[in-house]
Protein backbone atom coordinates (compact mmCIF):
# COMPACT_ATOMS: atom_id res chain seq x y z
CA UNK A 1 0.00 0.00 0.00
CA UNK A 2 1.34 3.45 -0.81
CA UNK A 3 1.29 7.17 0.62
CA UNK A 4 -1.54 9.00 -0.85
CA UNK A 5 0.76 11.93 -0.22
CA UNK A 6 4.28 10.89 -1.20
CA UNK A 7 4.05 7.50 -2.69
CA UNK A 8 5.99 5.87 -0.19
CA UNK A 9 5.66 2.68 1.51
CA UNK A 10 1.94 3.17 3.70
CA UNK A 11 1.79 2.57 7.49
CA UNK A 12 -1.61 3.21 7.81
CA UNK A 13 -4.83 3.02 6.02
CA UNK A 14 -7.68 4.94 6.73
CA UNK A 15 -10.54 3.44 4.96
CA UNK A 16 -13.01 6.12 5.41
CA UNK A 17 -10.81 8.42 3.71
CA UNK A 18 -10.04 6.04 0.92
CA UNK A 19 -6.37 6.72 1.82
CA UNK A 20 -3.04 5.36 3.37
CA UNK A 21 -0.46 7.41 4.63
CA UNK A 22 3.24 7.49 5.58
CA UNK A 23 3.75 8.12 9.22
CA UNK A 24 5.24 11.77 8.29
CA UNK A 25 2.43 12.42 6.00
CA UNK A 26 -0.13 10.58 8.68
CA UNK A 27 1.17 13.15 11.28
CA UNK A 28 0.63 15.96 8.90
CA UNK A 29 -3.15 14.93 8.10
CA UNK A 30 -3.49 14.22 12.24
CA UNK A 31 -2.53 17.49 12.44
CA UNK A 32 -4.61 18.95 9.97
CA UNK A 33 -7.51 17.16 11.54
CA UNK A 34 -7.11 18.94 14.73
CA UNK A 35 -6.59 22.50 13.45
CA UNK A 36 -9.46 22.06 11.39
CA UNK A 37 -11.72 21.23 14.51
CA UNK A 38 -9.94 24.05 16.03
CA UNK A 39 -11.24 26.69 13.45
CA UNK A 40 -14.40 25.43 12.61
CA UNK A 41 -15.55 25.71 16.22
CA UNK A 42 -13.27 28.68 16.87
CA UNK A 43 -12.36 26.40 20.34
CA UNK A 44 -9.74 29.01 21.59
CA UNK A 45 -7.38 31.15 20.11
CA UNK A 46 -3.02 31.29 20.73
CA UNK A 47 -3.62 33.95 23.51
CA UNK A 48 -6.14 32.03 25.80
CA UNK A 49 -4.43 29.32 28.49
CA UNK A 50 -6.02 25.96 27.43
CA UNK A 51 -6.37 23.44 30.36
CA UNK A 52 -6.05 20.02 28.51
CA UNK A 53 -7.08 17.27 30.63
CA UNK A 54 -5.22 14.34 30.65
CA UNK A 55 -5.47 10.73 31.50
CA UNK A 56 -2.46 8.93 31.30
CA UNK A 57 -3.89 7.16 27.65
CA UNK A 58 -3.46 7.93 24.47
CA UNK A 59 -6.30 10.81 23.50
CA UNK A 60 -5.29 12.89 25.89
CA UNK A 61 -1.51 12.88 25.77
CA UNK A 62 -2.08 12.87 21.53
CA UNK A 63 -3.90 15.94 21.91
CA UNK A 64 -1.48 17.57 24.52
CA UNK A 65 1.32 16.98 21.79
CA UNK A 66 -0.62 18.06 18.99
CA UNK A 67 -1.62 21.69 20.99
CA UNK A 68 1.95 21.81 22.93
CA UNK A 69 3.63 21.41 19.35
CA UNK A 70 1.33 23.61 17.31
CA UNK A 71 2.64 26.92 20.04
CA UNK A 72 -0.52 27.09 22.20
CA UNK A 73 -0.90 28.02 25.82
CA UNK A 74 -1.61 25.01 27.73
CA UNK A 75 -1.16 23.02 31.21
CA UNK A 76 -2.43 19.79 31.79
CA UNK A 77 -4.85 18.74 34.57
CA UNK A 78 -4.41 14.83 35.73
CA UNK A 79 -6.81 13.70 37.88
CA UNK A 80 -6.01 11.19 40.62
CA UNK A 81 -8.60 9.06 40.60
CA UNK A 82 -7.50 6.48 43.45
CA UNK A 83 -8.14 3.24 41.28
CA UNK A 84 -5.00 1.08 42.47
CA UNK A 85 -2.13 0.39 40.11
CA UNK A 86 -3.59 1.62 37.53
CA UNK A 87 -3.76 5.34 38.67
CA UNK A 88 -0.46 5.45 40.30
CA UNK A 89 1.05 4.49 36.15
CA UNK A 90 -1.15 6.76 34.50
CA UNK A 91 -0.16 9.19 37.01
CA UNK A 92 2.94 8.55 35.94
CA UNK A 93 2.95 8.66 32.26
CA UNK A 94 1.57 11.79 32.44
CA UNK A 95 3.96 13.11 35.12
CA UNK A 96 7.18 11.71 32.66
CA UNK A 97 5.19 13.74 29.19
CA UNK A 98 4.95 17.16 30.87
CA UNK A 99 8.65 16.93 32.19
CA UNK A 100 9.95 15.80 29.40
CA UNK A 101 8.18 18.76 27.37
CA UNK A 102 8.75 21.51 30.12
CA UNK A 103 4.62 21.81 30.65
CA UNK A 104 2.88 22.54 33.34
CA UNK A 105 0.96 19.53 34.67
CA UNK A 106 -2.02 20.35 37.82
CA UNK A 107 -3.05 17.42 39.69
CA UNK A 108 -5.74 16.79 41.69
CA UNK A 109 -7.15 14.18 44.10
CA UNK A 110 -10.67 12.60 43.75
CA UNK A 111 -10.21 11.36 47.10
CA UNK A 112 -8.88 14.71 48.40
CA UNK A 113 -12.19 16.64 47.22
CA UNK A 114 -15.07 13.71 47.17
CA UNK A 115 -14.05 11.73 50.22
CA UNK A 116 -13.38 8.88 48.75
CA UNK A 117 -11.46 7.37 45.68
CA UNK A 118 -13.31 6.24 42.27
CA UNK A 119 -13.20 2.23 44.28
CA UNK A 120 -15.20 3.74 47.42
CA UNK A 121 -17.24 5.79 45.76
CA UNK A 122 -18.57 2.56 43.26
CA UNK A 123 -19.54 0.83 46.07
CA UNK A 124 -21.01 3.18 48.51
CA UNK A 125 -23.20 4.33 45.86
CA UNK A 126 -23.74 1.27 44.03
CA UNK A 127 -23.86 3.33 40.82
CA UNK A 128 -22.03 2.34 37.89
CA UNK A 129 -18.20 2.94 38.49
CA UNK A 130 -18.02 5.28 35.65
CA UNK A 131 -20.99 7.41 36.30
CA UNK A 132 -19.54 8.42 39.70
CA UNK A 133 -16.32 8.76 38.15
CA UNK A 134 -17.40 10.67 35.16
CA UNK A 135 -19.37 12.92 37.45
CA UNK A 136 -16.63 13.95 39.39
CA UNK A 137 -14.46 14.48 36.83
CA UNK A 138 -16.75 16.82 35.31
CA UNK A 139 -17.08 19.01 38.57
CA UNK A 140 -13.16 18.55 38.99
CA UNK A 141 -12.16 20.02 35.48
CA UNK A 142 -14.58 22.84 35.47
CA UNK A 143 -13.22 23.98 38.99
CA UNK A 144 -9.93 23.77 38.43
CA UNK A 145 -10.61 25.31 35.30
CA UNK A 146 -12.04 28.39 37.36
CA UNK A 147 -9.62 28.55 40.26
CA UNK A 148 -6.51 28.51 37.94
CA UNK A 149 -7.59 31.21 35.22
CA UNK A 150 -8.03 28.60 32.60
CA UNK A 151 -11.33 29.65 30.18
CA UNK A 152 -11.28 26.63 28.51
CA UNK A 153 -10.81 23.00 29.27
CA UNK A 154 -9.76 20.57 26.16
CA UNK A 155 -10.87 17.06 26.60
CA UNK A 156 -9.27 13.88 24.44
CA UNK A 157 -12.70 12.49 23.18
CA UNK A 158 -12.47 11.29 19.94
CA UNK A 159 -14.85 10.46 17.15
CA UNK A 160 -15.69 6.86 18.73
CA UNK A 161 -16.19 8.34 22.25
CA UNK A 162 -18.88 10.72 20.75
CA UNK A 163 -20.74 8.02 18.14
CA UNK A 164 -20.74 6.11 21.10
CA UNK A 165 -22.38 8.56 23.16
CA UNK A 166 -24.72 9.63 20.88
CA UNK A 167 -25.47 6.03 19.94
CA UNK A 168 -26.56 5.19 23.93
CA UNK A 169 -28.69 8.54 23.95
CA UNK A 170 -30.81 7.42 20.46
CA UNK A 171 -31.15 4.33 22.27
CA UNK A 172 -32.89 5.73 25.28
CA UNK A 173 -33.61 8.79 23.22
CA UNK A 174 -32.34 10.68 26.07
CA UNK A 175 -33.46 14.23 24.55
CA UNK A 176 -31.81 16.25 27.31
CA UNK A 177 -28.84 14.86 26.86
CA UNK A 178 -28.77 15.61 22.99
CA UNK A 179 -28.14 19.25 22.71
CA UNK A 180 -25.03 18.96 24.72
CA UNK A 181 -23.43 16.78 22.78
CA UNK A 182 -21.14 18.95 20.62
CA UNK A 183 -17.44 19.30 20.14
CA UNK A 184 -17.65 22.65 21.29
CA UNK A 185 -19.67 23.91 24.74
CA UNK A 186 -19.99 27.65 25.26
CA UNK A 187 -19.74 29.30 28.68
CA UNK A 188 -23.16 29.15 29.35
CA UNK A 189 -22.97 30.63 33.24
CA UNK A 190 -19.49 32.85 34.75
CA UNK A 191 -18.37 30.14 36.73
CA UNK A 192 -19.00 27.60 34.01
CA UNK A 193 -15.50 27.53 31.36
CA UNK A 194 -15.65 26.49 27.93
CA UNK A 195 -15.34 22.95 27.02
CA UNK A 196 -13.71 21.71 24.19
CA UNK A 197 -13.01 18.30 22.01
CA UNK A 198 -10.37 19.03 19.51
CA UNK A 199 -9.73 15.25 18.38
CA UNK A 200 -13.57 14.97 17.24
CA UNK A 201 -12.66 14.08 13.72
CA UNK A 202 -9.94 11.71 14.57
CA UNK A 203 -10.85 7.79 15.15
CA UNK A 204 -9.80 5.89 18.08
CA UNK A 205 -7.48 4.16 15.82
CA UNK A 206 -6.42 7.35 14.54
CA UNK A 207 -5.14 8.79 17.93
CA UNK A 208 -3.36 5.22 18.19
CA UNK A 209 -1.68 5.61 15.61
CA UNK A 210 -0.51 8.74 16.58
CA UNK A 211 0.91 8.37 19.62
CA UNK A 212 2.67 5.21 18.51
CA UNK A 213 4.42 7.10 15.66
CA UNK A 214 5.13 10.36 18.06
CA UNK A 215 6.82 7.67 20.22
CA UNK A 216 4.58 8.57 23.54
CA UNK A 217 4.62 7.01 26.21
CA UNK A 218 0.66 6.04 27.29
CA UNK A 219 -1.39 3.33 29.68
CA UNK A 220 -1.93 0.96 26.86
CA UNK A 221 -4.38 -0.84 29.69
CA UNK A 222 -7.91 -0.15 29.98
CA UNK A 223 -9.20 1.01 33.31
CA UNK A 224 -10.79 -1.96 35.08
CA UNK A 225 -13.62 -0.98 35.79
CA UNK A 226 -14.12 -0.18 32.10
CA UNK A 227 -14.56 -3.67 31.63
CA UNK A 228 -18.16 -4.58 30.08
CA UNK A 229 -19.20 -0.60 30.21
CA UNK A 230 -22.12 0.30 28.35
CA UNK A 231 -20.33 2.86 26.18
CA UNK A 232 -17.51 0.35 25.06
CA UNK A 233 -20.41 -2.50 24.11
CA UNK A 234 -21.64 0.40 21.87
CA UNK A 235 -18.14 0.98 20.48
CA UNK A 236 -17.99 -2.70 19.53
CA UNK A 237 -21.36 -2.59 17.60
CA UNK A 238 -20.42 0.43 16.21
CA UNK A 239 -16.92 -0.96 15.21
CA UNK A 240 -19.01 -3.93 13.43
CA UNK A 241 -21.09 -1.80 11.26
CA UNK A 242 -17.64 0.60 10.31
CA UNK A 243 -16.19 -2.76 9.19
CA UNK A 244 -18.61 -3.23 7.11
CA UNK A 245 -19.91 0.05 5.91
CA UNK A 246 -16.50 2.60 6.22
CA UNK A 247 -17.59 5.64 7.47
CA UNK A 248 -20.13 4.67 9.21
CA UNK A 249 -19.38 6.29 12.05
CA UNK A 250 -18.33 9.59 11.01
CA UNK A 251 -21.86 9.97 8.73
CA UNK A 252 -23.74 9.19 12.06
CA UNK A 253 -21.50 11.70 14.13
CA UNK A 254 -21.52 14.16 11.76
CA UNK A 255 -25.07 13.65 10.12
CA UNK A 256 -26.30 14.31 13.73
CA UNK A 257 -23.89 17.64 14.32
CA UNK A 258 -25.08 19.39 11.37
CA UNK A 259 -28.69 18.46 10.58
CA UNK A 260 -30.31 16.77 13.96
CA UNK A 261 -28.82 18.76 17.05
CA UNK A 262 -30.04 22.01 15.77
CA UNK A 263 -33.31 21.15 16.26
CA UNK A 264 -32.74 19.30 19.87
CA UNK A 265 -31.08 22.48 20.84
CA UNK A 266 -34.19 24.71 20.15
CA UNK A 267 -35.74 23.37 23.01
CA UNK A 268 -33.59 22.93 25.28
CA UNK A 269 -33.59 25.74 27.04
CA UNK A 270 -32.58 25.08 31.19
CA UNK A 271 -31.91 27.34 34.04
CA UNK A 272 -28.43 27.16 35.91
CA UNK A 273 -28.19 28.20 39.55
CA UNK A 274 -25.44 27.94 41.67
CA UNK A 275 -25.17 25.13 44.47
CA UNK A 276 -26.01 26.29 47.56
CA UNK A 277 -23.41 24.45 48.98
CA UNK A 278 -20.08 24.70 47.00
CA UNK A 279 -21.38 27.45 44.27
CA UNK A 280 -20.66 25.75 41.12
CA UNK A 281 -23.13 25.77 38.61
CA UNK A 282 -26.25 23.44 38.80
CA UNK A 283 -29.80 22.97 37.66
CA UNK A 284 -31.31 21.88 40.46
CA UNK A 285 -30.25 23.80 44.65
CA UNK A 286 -27.40 21.15 45.41
CA UNK A 287 -25.55 19.90 42.28
CA UNK A 288 -24.72 16.49 41.70
CA UNK A 289 -21.47 16.27 43.20
CA UNK A 290 -22.03 18.03 46.43
CA UNK A 291 -25.30 14.97 47.05
CA UNK A 292 -22.30 12.63 45.68
CA UNK A 293 -20.39 13.56 48.24
CA UNK A 294 -22.79 13.38 50.98
CA UNK A 295 -23.30 9.67 50.12
CA UNK A 296 -19.85 9.00 50.56
CA UNK A 297 -19.30 10.63 54.44
CA UNK A 298 -22.43 8.91 55.13
CA UNK A 299 -21.31 5.26 54.32
CA UNK A 300 -17.93 6.20 55.88
CA UNK B 1 4.71 -16.49 13.76
CA UNK B 2 3.71 -14.83 17.43
CA UNK B 3 1.48 -12.76 18.28
CA UNK B 4 1.35 -10.51 21.22
CA UNK B 5 -2.28 -9.84 22.40
CA UNK B 6 -2.99 -7.29 25.26
CA UNK B 7 -5.89 -6.63 27.70
CA UNK B 8 -4.40 -9.48 29.27
CA UNK B 9 -1.38 -9.96 27.85
CA UNK B 10 -0.31 -13.10 26.54
CA UNK B 11 0.81 -14.65 23.36
CA UNK B 12 0.28 -17.13 20.56
CA UNK B 13 1.85 -19.13 17.87
CA UNK B 14 -0.17 -19.51 14.63
CA UNK B 15 0.91 -20.24 11.07
CA UNK B 16 2.91 -17.59 9.31
CA UNK B 17 3.58 -16.00 5.80
CA UNK B 18 0.06 -14.99 4.99
CA UNK B 19 -1.58 -11.68 4.61
CA UNK B 20 -2.31 -9.13 8.06
CA UNK B 21 -5.80 -8.93 6.82
CA UNK B 22 -6.09 -12.75 6.89
CA UNK B 23 -4.44 -13.07 10.34
CA UNK B 24 -7.03 -10.70 11.80
CA UNK B 25 -10.12 -12.83 9.98
CA UNK B 26 -8.64 -16.20 11.61
CA UNK B 27 -8.26 -14.34 15.25
CA UNK B 28 -11.92 -12.34 14.26
CA UNK B 29 -10.54 -9.16 15.12
CA UNK B 30 -11.80 -6.30 13.69
CA UNK B 31 -9.05 -4.34 11.97
CA UNK B 32 -10.82 -1.13 13.17
CA UNK B 33 -10.47 -1.55 16.63
CA UNK B 34 -6.11 -2.63 16.36
CA UNK B 35 -3.00 -1.64 15.36
CA UNK B 36 -0.95 -4.12 14.02
CA UNK B 37 3.04 -3.38 15.14
CA UNK B 38 5.90 -5.09 13.82
CA UNK B 39 9.28 -4.20 15.38
CA UNK B 40 8.84 -0.22 15.57
CA UNK B 41 6.52 0.17 12.45
CA UNK B 42 2.82 -0.53 11.58
CA UNK B 43 1.81 -2.93 9.21
CA UNK B 44 -1.10 -2.58 6.54
CA UNK B 45 -3.77 -5.12 5.98
CA UNK B 46 -2.19 -6.16 2.80
CA UNK B 47 1.68 -6.84 3.86
CA UNK B 48 2.47 -10.00 4.74
CA UNK B 49 3.54 -11.35 7.99
CA UNK B 50 6.78 -13.88 8.09
CA UNK B 51 7.02 -17.53 9.53
CA UNK B 52 9.83 -15.89 11.88
CA UNK B 53 7.75 -12.72 12.58
CA UNK B 54 6.34 -11.35 16.13
CA UNK B 55 3.83 -8.82 16.05
CA UNK B 56 1.67 -7.05 18.62
CA UNK B 57 -2.31 -6.25 18.40
CA UNK B 58 -2.51 -3.48 20.29
CA UNK B 59 -6.21 -2.53 20.89
CA UNK B 60 -7.13 1.16 20.65
CA UNK B 61 -10.01 1.21 22.50
CA UNK B 62 -10.58 3.28 25.54
CA UNK B 63 -12.90 4.55 28.31
CA UNK B 64 -15.73 3.28 29.64
CA UNK B 65 -19.13 5.23 30.65
CA UNK B 66 -21.43 3.58 32.10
Amino acid sequence: MKCRKCGGTAVLELRRHNAAFCETDFVEFFRNQVREAIRRHRMFDREERVLVAVSGGKDSLALWDVLLEEGYRTSGLYLDLGIHDYSVESRAKCEAFAAARSAELIVVSVADTVGAPVPVIKDVTRRPPCSGCGLSKRYLMNRAALEHGFPVVATGHNLDDEAATLFGSVMHWQTDALPRQSPALASTHPKLVRRVKPLYRLSERETAAFAFVRRIDYIVEECPFAKGATSIQHKEMLNRMEDASPGAKHNFLFGFLEKARPAFERGAAVTLNECARCGQVTTGTVCAFCKLSDQVKRAR
Amino acid sequence: MKVILRNPRREIEIAGGRRVKDVLRELDVIPETVLVIRGDRMMTADQVVGHDDVIELRPVMSGGRA
